[in-house]
């Protein structure tokens, strides 16, 4: 058979005695010229699938059974020294990180020359030559064969990679979740390029991605990994039209989305499985909503459910019980804004700059404009999102207002208290009225502490009136509220998935009874399923409490569904600020409009098209050298911003 | 860069003044120069005269800071602090106890010194990366096993036991070389083996396992596995990668040394008889003489701060992140 | 009372670390994620055997701490006089190999001296010749059966000391069985064949070859030097054991001393950074600039002088030597603390950026507290590498030292001023090795067993460090 044929891999990995597989039993087929996506969460061994069908398995990883047929030849037979004849030639993978994939000492040019050598045997004038076709191939100047990597941007990067990995002219290109990393807009010009090569060049591409709208862009066919296991095979618009296993059906039902403003997402519920779980029975049945005795006792096998549409389900033979269709509240939008006096948070024309020091004496030449000049506003009981790429100033924006970090210029103001002027004690008291949960669940929480130490230290810190015995009743109280058990408080946080410690830190901000909530990017480490449950449980607090939330995120569906004002942020500004349904369906700055085009999951060629952003704003509108409909007046002058209709925007066309 | 390289040089100036400052603190103010006239006239009843003309022989016989005796500038001029210690930044070192030019002595003595150290430390560095790299290359097999083992005991024995072991063994046993001696020019390279070879075994265990953890540090890398991905072969992966990239901080590690080889060894130098600055620091210190221990305390900052600049100097040449910054 | 108790200041020191592992064995005790890498130390083999020799050599250098001044022979009624002699429990348990003191150098095992004398046989007439020793050897009537007489001691010790490790294991079976539950047979079944007992089987094989060797030794030491004579005819056995202590010493009161200003200023630069950092950045630059050998040497020397110009502040050569120690180790600290230093001011400035400080900070926890409940304890780790590391370099640093003299006082035992001894005899013929070789012996053992060991903590506790080897 021409392409990829993958039959029944298995790959241990040996642990206290015991061998454990993470990858269990995996088929799958690429045909020449197809996509295939294979999507699954974290963990659940899409990414070791591919490791293996290379050869590059970590240590201590084997491949225990399996066939691997590229166009006939045995993969996992051959001796290393023909294998390596394949690996970047005629089979060749692109990785996650960018900034980390790419050798930093080495010139661009270099990298590529390695791989011409080897799979073509170019040399010298004639590898020169090839390096410049390969880099404009995947849109790089020729002049960046002489770059090194830091000297180039995330995207390029990821850019360069592809085009040493296409050097060995492979017939299948393996790219494991080579977007992830990046911001939205490049997102949209690394899987066009993607797209555009597999076709030119006529290659085949294993996709792997936990993106699902990634993968509807993308795939020809769609592969979903639960487990260690395919659980469902089809092309791709049979799968989005009609996903047949419980757990793909749940994938979908997680998703926020502005549509489902309102709404309380649909959960998973506990947790994936830890590799070592010993199964019996279908791999899901314990979260699923569908299961029944025969799902317990017997696994199933991969049942054909439709024209080459197969699914790992004992629903496939025979009709189960129906899921108890607990019809989703719709519930009502729970702003309960109080008739107060004011806003909750006002952040006038706040500015961070950091001074650029050079020369003998380090002398301050210049400043990096962090944040420059924001204004916002956010009323009690609601929720401000602010969007933007990375880089743009969102975090700094955040520490700012918790005065993490001191503010060059500008005002906060909190419940009508001027913050900037505070110092000492005062300052502290008013902590508590704003907290902070961040992104990243396993840097947050302190790993020598326990949970209920954790969850204490606000207490301890901003009232100090309370005994201990208070304080742990408080503690218990939160865990309650996070659904977590009472028991959490007495266990480390390594014992807590990352859904469990985002909770964890949830609580630990609520403990001091804020009315400020500042959450960044609160569920971008998250797996999609357990980002619902964190979504729901911000809803509901949201509701109970009146909290208000500073929303940082550059997941526009996330936004859409979550926030009531969104603010868009580029290079420290704010180009644009208004009502959340209002902006998404009618954005009216380009840089907004460039982001809601770059969100995957509306097919490719309907994705904007826009350079880069450059390294350094030159005069003007900072947007000016990105923006498709930029006047020549937008490079002289920098707009201000203004109110327009329903929002405030800062751009020359309005 | 320029302004980088004069800004790391100013740097070096308040560093000098410190160890100036603490050497004059340690030998003439917690001891003073006529405890120093004490130790060296030996016995329990010393007259006072006999310590004044000592110090007045050694030129001790000033105030520390102000000579209220003197006249115009030679106030602050004329003391112990200005021409025993601020003296040094000029490389004035003085005269040592037997009343010899320290300077000279130096200039004489550094040659022998570098003669051992110089070969001792490229031969090393040559033989511990090679080391390390044959151990990463058979990595979790029993050879790296056996290397890693060979290491932590060549740690665990004391650099004395090479050096008696090795002038028994090849010198006194089988003849191979001389046991001590040193001549200058060709001449004496049968004088330089053993000492190096003893310098470089006795460096083996501890610098290959640093190296050999810095390797696997970088073929955990991501880019490593890139490497792999294009279909390289394990040896180019390790040669060009994995070394390329971990000759960055080994490189630069082993330059802060350079300029310090001067100072040679006490040790191998005193076992070997070497006419070096090692030999003459350890007689120094036995015989207690301040002088030439002072002296030798503020070269070894000076060459150790020229290391720190060669460093970053040898930064800018390897690294391409710091060169085009 | 006989004998008053005498507490030297190295012996106060020792004291006080011993009182700060046992309250950090307690703490560690009580944290799950602390015990967690003690529990994968534990489950190493080399590490618990390394563990096992390590607490041997400690266990003798506290029985050397525990000092006292014997009472001198008194008139009735006259008050009590000490000597000036300060005398340990070991010395005490050593007794004979202390006193037995011949007149030069004699081989191991011999029962002749290594150097000829006139000697004046019965019949009067003079000779040159090897003279008997005066205690090794000294039982048997014809020295020629010596290898008989070793060789039924030898056997008799050995038997002595696989008694003792069967007691060993009888006692290690029983508290299995203690915390398992199941007989007392069934436990010693499994401490012999459970592969998840690996660990405390090498410890315990450890143990009872320690033991067999403590049967040799107190059934041959008594009757021979078993390592020999040295110069002034002193036991090198003895020797060798006496200078345990300074080489422990050496080895952990320099990490006592140095460690709070390491850990105070290493954290305190990365954390408040700014002028905080610069100041203590350009201190340990400073410190760190200066050759180590030459500020331990100017240092030492300048010590010296002090000593030597106050003597009325030692009433014991015992005082005078030990508070040389302490001033050695005080200044190897300073010249060790810059490492360590650096090390966890590179840790802090990462730890400093962690989300989780940044939540603290924002609940207005103040500085010293978010550098006491945050940062130290996320940074205990590399504190605990670098000193089970640094403990192997310091001993190794005491010979070298002692060698170049500025080591420890010439009077104190140690296997620096051991070698220093033997160097000078190197050139005679034939050669006088044993002291040498001794000393260099236990040195090789106790930095081997600190090394393994340093491996199996490093391992257990470097996160990056985890899987690799």
């Amino acid at each position: 058979m021409k392409g990829l044929e993958l039959r029944d891999l298995r790959v241990e990995i040996a642990a206290g005695g015991r061998r454990l597989a993470p990858v269990d039993g995996v088929s799958l087929e690429i045909a020449p010229r197809e996509c295939l996506a294979l999507l699954g969460e974290s963990g659940c061994g899409k990414s070791l699938t591919a490791l293996a069908l290379m050869r590059l398995l970590p240590d201590g990883l084997t491949v225990a059974a399996g066939e691997a047929r590229l166009d006939g030849t045995d993969l996992f037979a051959l001796p290393e020294r023909q294998m390596q004849a394949v690996r970047g030639g005629r089979l060749a993978m692109v990785f996650q990180e960018p900034m980390l994939s790419l050798n930093p000492v080495l010139t661009v040019g270099a990298q590529i020359a390695e791989t011409l050598a080897v799979h073509r045997q170019l040399k010298g004038k004639a590898a020169q030559a090839e390096g410049v076709r390969l880099l404009e191939a995947v849109g790089l100047a020729p002049g960046h064969a002489g770059s090194y990597p830091f000297q180039l941007s995330g995207g390029q990067r990821q850019r360069a990679l592809i085009a040493t990995m296409l050097a060995g002219e492979p017939q299948l290109l393996i790219a494991d979740e080579p977007t992830t990393a990046l911001d939205v807009t490049v997102q949209a010009q690394i899987l066009r390029l993607l797209k555009e090569l597999q076709r030119g060049r006529d290659m085949g591409l294993l996709l792997i991605t936990h993106d699902l709208d990634v993968a509807r862009d993308m795939a020809d066919r769609v592969a979903i990994m639960y487990a260690g296991q395919i659980v469902e095979w089809a092309a791709r618009d049979a799968l989005y039209a009609e996903p047949f296993h419980p757990y793909t059906r749940k994938l979908f039902s997680v998703l926020p989305s502005a549509r489902r403003r309102g709404e309380r997402l649909d959960h998973i519920k506990g947790v994936v499985p830890p590799l070592g779980t010993a199964f019996t029975g279908c791999r899901f049945h314990e979260r699923c909503p569908r299961a029944w005795a025969l799902c317990r006792e017997a696994e199933p096998r991969l049942h054909r459910v439709g024209d080459g549409h197969y699914a790992r389900c004992h629903l496939a033979v025979e009709a189960g019980p129906e899921a108890e269709t607990a019809a989703l509240p719709s519930r009502a939008e729970p702003r309960n804004v109080t008739a107060e006096s004011g806003p909750l948070l006002e952040v006038q024309d706040l500015a961070v700059h950091f001074p650029i020091r050079r020369g003998i004496f380090r002398r301050t030449v210049g400043w990096v404009k962090a944040v420059d000049g924001v204004t916002l506003r956010l009323d009690a009981g609601e929720t401000l999102a602010l969007v933007g790429e990375s880089g743009c100033g969102k975090t700094t924006l955040a520490r700012a207002i918790l005065r993490l970090v001191e503010p060059r210029a500008g005002r906060v103001r909190l419940a009508g208290q001027a913050l900037d002027s505070l110092r000492g004690e005062a300052l502290r008291r008013m902590r508590a009225e704003m907290q902070i949960v961040f992104q990243d669940p396993f840097a947050s929480l302190n790993p020598r502490m326990r949970v209920g130490e954790i969850l204490a230290e606000g207490l301890q810190a901003l009232r100090p009136e309370l005994g201990g015995g208070e304080r742990h009743e408080t503690v218990l109280r939160l865990l309650e509220q996070v659904g977590l058990d009472a028991s959490a408080a007495q266990r480390y946080p390594h014992a807590f998935s990352g859904g469990q410690r985002q909770r964890i830190a949830i609580a630990r901000a609520l403990a001091v009874e804020p009315r400020l909530l500042i959450c960044d990017e609160p569920t971008s480490a998250l797996d999609v399923s357990v980002q619902a449950q964190i979504l729901n449980l911000l809803k509901q607090l949201q509701a109970e409490r009146g909290l208000a939330y500073l929303f940082i995120s550059h997941n526009l569906p996330v936004v859409g569904y979550l926030a009531h004002k969104v603010a868009v942020m580029y290079r420290g500004r704010i180009v644009e600020a208004g009502g959340a349904e209002a902006l998404i369906a009618r954005p009216l700055h380009p840089y907004t409009r460039l982001l809601l085009a770059s969100a995957p999951g509306h097919g490719l060629e309907s994705a904007a098209r826009a350079p880069e952003a450059p390294a350094a704003a030159g005069r003007g509108c900072p947007f000016a050298a990105r923006c498709p409909e930029a006047l020549p007046r937008c490079r002289e002058s920098d707009p201000e911003i203004v109110e327009r209709q329903d929002r405030r925007v800062a751009c020359h066309l309005y | 860069m320029l302004a980088y390289i004069v800004r790391r040089i100013l740097y070096a100036v308040p560093i000098l003044i410190g160890v100036n400052l603490l050497t004059f603190a340690l030998f003439f103010v917690v001891n003073t120069p006529d405890d120093m006239a004490r130790i060296h006239l030996g016995a329990k009843h010393v007259t006072a005269e006999a310590v004044e003309r000592w110090k007045a022989e050694h030129g001790y016989d000033k105030p520390l800071f102000y000579n209220a005796a003197g006249t115009g500038t030679g106030k602050v001029t004329e003391t112990l602090f200005v021409e025993k210690s601020l003296a040094l930044f000029v490389f004035d070192f003085g005269r040592a106890d037997d009343g010899r030019d320290i300077a000279r002595e130096i200039q004489a003595r550094m040659w022998p010194s570098l003669a051992i150290a110089a070969p001792t430390f490229l031969v090393g560095l040559a033989a511990y990366i090679s080391f390390a790299l044959v151990t990463v290359f058979f990595r979790a097999t029993y050879l790296d096993l056996a290397g890693v083992v060979l290491c932590v005991v060549l740690m665990s024995i004391s650099g004395l036991f090479y050096i008696i072991g090795g002038q028994y063994l090849l010198g006194k046993l089988w003849h191979l070389v001389p046991v001590s001696g040193y001549e200058p020019g060709l001449a004496g390279f049968k004088f330089l083996i053993l000492p190096v070879l003893v310098g470089v075994v006795s460096g083996l265990g501890d610098s290959s396992r640093f190296y050999r953890t810095l390797f696997l540090e970088e073929i955990h890398k991501d880019y490593v596995r890139t490497a792999r991905a294009k279909g390289l072969a394990e040896r180019v992966v390790l040669f060009r990668h994995v070394l390329g990239n971990a000759m960055i901080p080994i490189l630069t590690g082993a330059v802060v040394v350079i300029p310090r080889l001067f100072l040679g060894s006490l040790i191998v130098e005193s076992f070997f008889g070497i006419p070096g600055l090692g030999s003459y620091t350890i007689d120094a210190i036995q015989a207690q003489d301040f002088a030439i221990v002072r002296s030798m305390v503020f070269l070894g900052s000076v060459l150790y701060i020229l290391g720190l600049l060669l460093t970053d100097i040898s930064y800018t040449l390897v690294d391409p992140r710091v060169r085009l910054e | 009372m006989s004998f008053q108790i005498e507490i030297l200041w190295s012996d106060a020191l020792l004291f006080l670390l011993l009182a700060a592992v046992a309250g950090f064995v307690l703490h560690v005790r009580r944290h799950e994620h602390l015990r967690a890498p003690w529990g994968r130390v534990a489950g190493s083999r080399m590490g618990m055997a390394a563990m096992v020799v390590l607490a041997a050599y400690m266990a003798i250098g506290v029985l050397d701490s525990l000092h006292y001044r014997p009472a001198l022979p008194a008139e009735p009624g006259q008050p009590v006089q000490y000597s000036n002699e300060v005398l340990s429990v070991l010395d005490a348990l050593a007794g004979p190999l202390r006193t037995q003191v011949e007149k030069t150098y004699s081989e191991p095992f011999a029962t002749h001296l290594y150097a000829k004398e006139n000697l004046q046989l019965p019949d009067g007439r003079q000779v040159r010749d090897y003279p008997r020793l005066r205690y090794g050897g000294a039982h048997l009537e014809d020295p020629d059966r010596k290898a008989a007489d070793i060789a039924r001691r030898a056997a008799v010790g050995t038997g002595w000391g696989l008694g003792l490790a069967a007691v060993v294991w009888g006692l290690a079976a029983a508290l299995l069985a203690r915390r398992r539950g199941g007989g007392w047979g069934q436990a010693a079944g499994r401490l012999v064949r459970a592969p998840e007992l690996a660990a405390a089987r090498t410890a315990l094989y450890t143990v009872a070859l320690l033991l067999v060797l403590l049967g040799l030794a107190l059934q041959l030491a008594t009757h021979y030097h078993i390592l020999g004579t040295d110069k002034v005819g002193q036991d090198v056995f003895y020797l060798s054991l006496k200078s345990i202590r300074t080489g422990l010493l050496i080895g952990t009161l320099t990490t006592l001393i140095m460690l709070p200003f390491a850990l105070f200023l290493g954290v305190a630069a990365g954390y408040y950074g700014g002028r905080v950092d610069d100041v203590i950045q350009y201190l340990y630059t400073t410190l760190n600039s200066i050759p180590g050998v030459l500020l331990i040497a100017a240092a030492v020397l300048v010590a010296q002088v002090y000593i030597e110009t106050h003597p009325e502040l030692f009433d014991t050569a015992a005082a005078r030597s030990d508070l040389r120690l302490v001033f050695l180790c005080g200044i190897l600290g300073v010249t060790t603390w810059t490492g360590l230093a650096r090390l966890l001011r590179a840790e802090t400035l990462k730890l400093r950026e962690q989300e989780y400080i940044q939540a603290a900070q924002a609940f207005g926890v103040s500085g010293l507290r978010i550098l006491s409940r945050h940062i130290l304890p996320n940074v205990g780790h590399l504190v605990l590498i670098t000193v089970v590391i640094d403990f192997s370099g310091l001993v190794l640093a005491e010979a070298v030292l002692s060698y170049v003299g500025v080591g420890v006082d010439p009077v104190t035992a140690s296997w620096g001023n051991m070698i220093n001894g033997a160097r000078l005899e190197l050139a005679r013929e034939p050669i006088v090795w044993w002291q040498l070789a001794a000393a260099f012996l236990f040195m090789f053992v106790l930095v081997l067993s600190a090394n393994l060991f340093a491996d199996s903590v490093r391992e257990a506790f470097d996160p990056r460090a985890g899987g690799r080897r």
